[in-house]
């Protein structure tokens, strides 16, 4: 009979052990998904995980994996602080949406002026627009006590419908031809978010992950902020014995958590997307929960979850073209990685006893 | 009398504990046995395999001459075994009667049922609502409800696992009442406890354990306390010496302090008053439930109140948090070591920076000086002879005794003016218990003025100049302890709680 | 009759109470799942998995009713990963359910690829001869499919279970204290998976119901936050079934009122139309949960894991 029992400290080997071992066991998972659905799974495998690496095609797929991994990452690190102290935004999505919107919005109200001081000006009212968006659960939380996970949850719905209709009327291009969606900010010089090093993938929302993931790591690990966050969410009386105020907790780490997304909508729509367009929300405010989870909710552990997550879309993209399997099927394999990955969890509390039957 | 359980060779081993070592010993019907033994002794295990929670590693028992292993409790209650436990398993959101049917095996309508609750607890005198919420219920009132559900079940053998921790003295004589006409009736009782005047008032046997063995077997009524203490211990213990006496100025003052609770039922403080002075020890009693977690939170800064409510060395500092309160010289202990005091899964040195940030300035603009922290558990692990194998280890990983000893040694090492603690040996073997009381007393003599809030009265008139009660919420004016009766600190602390003497006429 | 600019208030009866439906299955499937201690944030992985698998089997066998017997199927074997993850493996049950609606989300338009553009067999109203043409209250009661008057059913059936058996009180109890079950001797898992399953599979009836009768066909993300929904109307409640119906239905009222509004051709945007049931679910939300009583009324052992030790 199996036993588990409680370890007396949390195992530092399985800690980071387990998201390499839910990554292989999710690609033999997939790789039977895949033989279901009539792929050879060898071949899927390696279309998704090799070749945007090490393929022959791999000098284009290498820059997209930034281009990809990038908002994840800034996001991700925002959600995880949240998630530390047991506050749960799962409405980034929304976030991502409003800070492009914000930020796009204060870059086309200046169209067509030509100054060094827009994009700063769009890169704050990116930010502002997630923060906005994000205050919403936050306030309802410690005011009314009500659920920030169902209110954050439906306020991507309600940011979709501003999406369209942001899309469609306020912000459309006059010069469109009536067609919906915005003026396209990469191609004005005073509101693009270019390539930084031509082939990398690298804009400025990268530069931000990357500032991002040091930031989240120093004040985890040497500030009395991150130590809050941490008390906040393994004990939350003990925290409140240490003069932690949960309240301004919520509203910070929904706060930075909204601002992170609401960057990253920003340099999205100034970069890879262009424009704001109706199908312009992709799901990386969802991907980057699996991200944040992947990544232990350390930093240094979600920049490298998110490049695995960007492989997988990429390498997505890549077996969609290649082999003609569904783009869904990516999602349904991040799932089930998350599955995984809590599945084994267990091992880093607990240690599983192989015992007899007792006797009676 | 003929005998009813059995208990040979007993055995039950958890990983890197062995709860119980080969015990044996056998119970009569009709009989009061006493199960006695320290925090950590064995006896919850062993009760939990009489009453089918926990299966025995080796061992045999025997009921009225038959084999008894239970697999469960369904089929000790079936058997006749009943048990009411220390931690009530009592349901708050549910009524009297649903709690009780949620206990038997085969519940009769609750409308039926409720008629039966109130014959029983009128004929053994536990006056007690069906229809009444558990939530609003007292702890004494909570407790009727757990020996109704065992009693209305007809037991042989009736397991009360540490029952008077959360009475007064009068409902304890009333208890006890009760518990002798059932052994009149034939059922027999086991009845576990440490404290040894009430096993030596109420008990016909007691087994003695120590470390998971059986050290003696033993008629309490022979026997001096002193004795069997020695025996429980295996020890001689020495009581605390106290230095100073209270002389200096007001520390803490307490006014008008009336706050609702945040704990889903809980109790609100009503207009609670009092004041200490430096070198002074103020002991708070009171059954559980009756405001003292409320008490600490509003002392500590967990709770707000009005800003002149609480005043420490005459500023006002109610409408502060703890940290605003740390710095002018108030610690505090609450009684919940692990996820209030102490956050179970971080190390000793992130539980030492928890609350030791301010005074011992371990902070520096923001930023945490970890070599500081680090310096500062190593302090208190060798200060207060906390056993662990270093300062890295998680909290949890404890033993109770000794996060305790870490727990009350964080505050006490921080120089304070204010101390506040709340049943600072709750779950504490004996010897860490004198080790925390004598410490308590060095802090008071170097001028500290304290105030603990103890459910445990032989530890309030151990080390309390003065004596107070809460009762729902209200506290008592603080008297001398000196001097103090049983029964006058019996009635400060609620007297009977509403309950009448059992009138059941004998057969 | 004409003050919503041509609407006809019976068909508007009529049709909430149709647009309620999967609303009411997947919440008082959530009630069940909550009142036993366990927060199951998956509701609309398992919808959206139960329209899919619904919709796939009916097709295939071209009968509505093993369709939604599949439905209820599929959302239960997705919620086992749930009960598995949860109650033995002991993963938190925010997270997990968060990842059971993202891999459901993905799983189904998975499955769904083949079906899009496919008609479902037609459902067929039940026939309740002259009760059906009677003025008003036949458009408004008698007028209806199956699932319309099996939602209600289930909502009574599990007051009634809850309020009045003993296994519902046990339910209760082990959501109120599961360490205090435990030491009674009830089995706090069996109990908690059963539940978890119930919830499940009803939250997959309800999706079904979407793809076969609400919609009728496959569309990618169908279910468009209808758990979440779902999820936010237990709250509402305030944990019983009564309300669970009256919930669903003012949700289903907005629903169709704004649909009606956008096909009348009303002067606000679609897009402020197409949100107004969110936003209002976040209204009544914030109202509920500013009422400290019912908050108060949650089971107290909700989302808490549960492991026996000694």
């Amino acid at each position: 009979m199996l036993m588990l029992e409680k370890r007396p400290s949390p195992s530092r080997f399985w800690n980071w052990a387990t998201p390499v071992l839910a990554v292989v066991l999710t690609m033999l998972a997939g790789g039977l998904m895949f033989a279901l659905l009539g792929k050879s799974p060898t071949e899927a495998i390696r279309t998704i995980f090799w070749d945007p690496l090490f393929g022959e095609f791999a000098w284009y797929f290498r820059g997209q994996l930034l281009v990809k991994a990038g908002p994840l990452i800034l996001i991700a690190v925002g959600l995880s602080l949240g998630f530390r102290a047991g506050i749960w935004n799962i409405g980034a999505e929304g976030q991502y949406i409003m800070g492009a919107i914000f930020g796009a919005a204060a870059g086309l109200a200046l169209y067509p002026a030509d100054s060094r001081l827009i994009f700063p000006l769009m890169v704050v009212a990116g930010a502002f627009g997630g923060w906005l968006w994000a205050m919403i659960p936050a306030i309802l939380r410690t005011r009314f006590r009500t659920n920030e996970i169902l209110v954050s949850l439906l306020l991507v719905y309600v940011a979709q419908s501003i999406l369209a209709s942001m899309a469609l009327g306020a912000l459309r291009n006059p010069d469109g031809g009536g067609f919906p969606g915005s003026r396209n900010l990469s191609q004005w010089a005073s509101s693009a978010n270019p390539e930084l090093i031509a082939g990398t993938g690298m804009h400025w929302g990268v530069v931000a992950a990357m500032a991002a993931v040091i930031a989240a790591h120093v004040l985890l690990q040497r500030h009395i902020l991150g130590f809050h966050i941490r008390l906040a969410g393994q004990a939350p009386r003990a925290a409140r014995f240490a003069g932690v105020s949960p309240g301004r907790l919520v509203l910070l780490c929904m706060g930075i958590s909204g601002g992170l997304a609401g960057l990253a909508g920003m340099f999205e729509v100034t970069g890879p997307a262009g424009q704001i367009q109706i199908d312009f929300a992709s799901g990386y405010g969802f991907t980057a929960i699996i991200v944040a989870f992947l990544g232990r909710l350390n930093p240094v552990g979600i920049l490298l979850a998110g490049l695995l997550m960007a492989l997988t879309y990429v390498g997505g993209d890549n077996a969609a073209t290649n082999l003609g399997l569904p783009a869904a099927s990516i999602q349904a394999f991040q799932g089930m990685l998350l599955f995984f990955l809590l599945a084994l969890d267990l091992l880093s509390n607990y240690r599983i006893r192989l015992t007899r039957k007792e006797a009676a | 009398m003929t005998e009813l359980l059995r208990v040979e060779g007993v055995t039950k081993a958890y990983p890197g504990v062995v709860a119980n070592a080969d015990v044996s010993f056998a119970i009569r019907e009709g009989e009061v046995h006493a199960l006695l033994g320290e925090n950590g002794a064995g006896k919850s295990t062993l009760v939990k395999m009489i009453y089918g929670l926990v299966r025995p590693d080796h061992g045999r028992m025997w009921l009225r001459g038959q084999d008894y292993a239970p697999q469960e409790p369904r089929e000790a209650r079936a058997a006749g075994v009943g048990m009411v436990f220390q931690h009530f398993s009592l349901f708050e959101a549910l009524s009297v009667a649903e709690n009780v049917a949620l206990g038997m095996e085969s519940p009769p309508r609750l409308g039926d049922l409720a008629a039966r609750i109130r014959q029983v607890s009128e004929e053994y005198g536990l006056p007690l609502d069906p229809s009444r919420m558990v939530g609003d219920l007292s702890a004494g009132e909570r407790q009727r409800v757990e020996i109704i559900r065992c009693l209305l079940q007809d037991p042989r053998l009736l397991i009360m696992d540490e029952p008077t921790s959360v009475l007064t003295p009068q409902e304890v004589e009333i208890l006890f009442q009760t518990l002798r006409q059932l052994a009149a009736e034939g059922t027999a009782i086991l009845y576990i406890s440490h404290k040894l005047e009430e096993i030596r008032a109420l008990c016909d046997t007691a087994t003695i354990l120590r470390r998971g063995r059986v050290v003696a077997t033993c008629i309490p009524r022979d026997r001096s306390a002193r004795e069997m203490a020695e025996l429980m211990v295996g020890a001689v213990l020495t009581p605390p010496e106290r230095h100073g006496r209270p002389a200096g100025e007001v520390a803490l003052e307490v006014a008008g302090l009336s706050v609702a609770s945040p704990i889903p039922f809980g109790t609100a403080l009503k207009d609670v008053g009092f004041s200490v002075t430096r070198s002074e020890v103020l002991g708070i009693a009171g059954v559980a439930g009756n405001g003292q977690d409320e008490l600490l939170l509003a002392l500590s800064g967990e709770l707000k109140a009005p800003r002149d409510a609480v005043r420490i060395a005459g500023r006002g500092v109610g409408d502060q948090g703890p940290n605003a309160r740390r710095a002018l010289g108030l610690v505090a202990a609450p009684e919940e070591r692990l996820g209030h005091a102490a956050a179970p899964d971080m190390s000793l040195v992130e539980n030492a920076l928890l609350s030791g940030m301010v005074r011992k300035r371990l902070v520096r603009r923001g930023f945490i000086d970890w070599g500081a922290t680090r310096a500062f558990a190593q302090a208190i692990v060798a200060a207060f002879d906390v056993r662990t194998p270093g300062t890295f280890v998680a909290a949890r990983a404890l033993s109770g005794g000794n996060l305790q000893k870490f727990v009350v040694g964080r505050e006490l090492s921080q120089e304070p003016s204010v101390i506040v603690i709340n049943q600072p040996t709750w779950g504490v073997d004996a010897s860490a218990a004198a080790a925390i009381r004598q410490a308590i007393l060095d802090c008071a003599a170097a001028g500290a003025a304290v105030v603990v809030i103890s459910q445990d009265l032989d530890e309030l008139l151990e080390i309390a100049d003065r004596f107070s009660a809460l009762n729902e919420g209200r506290m008592s004016p603080p008297r001398p302890t000196q001097g103090l009766t049983i029964e006058e600190i019996g009635l400060m602390m609620g007297g009977a709680h509403g309950m009448e003497v059992a009138h059941h006429a004998h057969a | 009759m004409d003050l919503l600019g041509g609407i006809n208030p019976a068909v508007l009866v009529a049709s909430l109470m149709m647009a309620s439906v999967p609303i009411i299955f997947a919440a008082i499937g959530e009630l069940v799942v909550e009142k036993s201690g366990v927060l199951n944030l998956g509701v609309e992985g398992m919808m959206i998995i139960g329209a899919i698998c619904g919709f796939a089997v009916a097709v295939e066998t071209g009968s509505p009713v093993l369709g939604f017997v599949g439905g209820a199927l599929g959302g239960a074997t997705l919620s086992l990963i749930f009960a598995l993850l949860t109650q033995f493996l002991m993963a938190n049950q925010v997270a997990t359910g968060l990842a059971l609606t993202l891999f459901g989300l993905g799983l189904s338009s998975l499955i769904g690829q083949g079906y899009v553009g496919v008609k479902p067999p037609p459902v067929d109203r039940l026939d309740l001869g002259p009760l059906s043409d009677l003025p008003v209250l036949g458009t408004i009661l008698f007028h209806h499919d199956l699932m319309v008057y099996l939602s209600i059913a289930a909502v009574v059936a599990v007051w009634a279970v809850m309020h009045h058996t003993r296994a519902g009180l046990v339910l209760r109890a082990v959501g109120e204290n599961h360490d205090a079950a435990h030491a009674l001797g009830y089995h706090v898992i069996r109990i908690r998976v059963l539940a978890i399953l119930f919830g499940g599979a009803m939250a997959g009836l309800g999706g079904a119901y979407l793809s076969l009768i609400r919609v009728p066909q496959w569309t990618d993300g169908i279910t468009s936050g209808a758990g979440w929904i779902a999820l936010a109307i237990v709250v509402f409640a305030g944990w019983r079934p009564g309300r669970v119906l009256l919930g669903a239905y003012l949700f289903g009222g907005i629903t169709v009122l704004q649909l009606n509004l956008q096909a009348a051709g009303a002067r606000i945007p679609v897009q402020y139309l197409s949100m107004s049931p969110y936003l209002i679910t976040i209204l009544v939300l914030v109202i509920m949960s500013a009422d400290r009583r019912r908050i108060a009324s949650a089971p107290a052992s909700l989302g808490r894991t549960f492991h026996a030790s000694r």
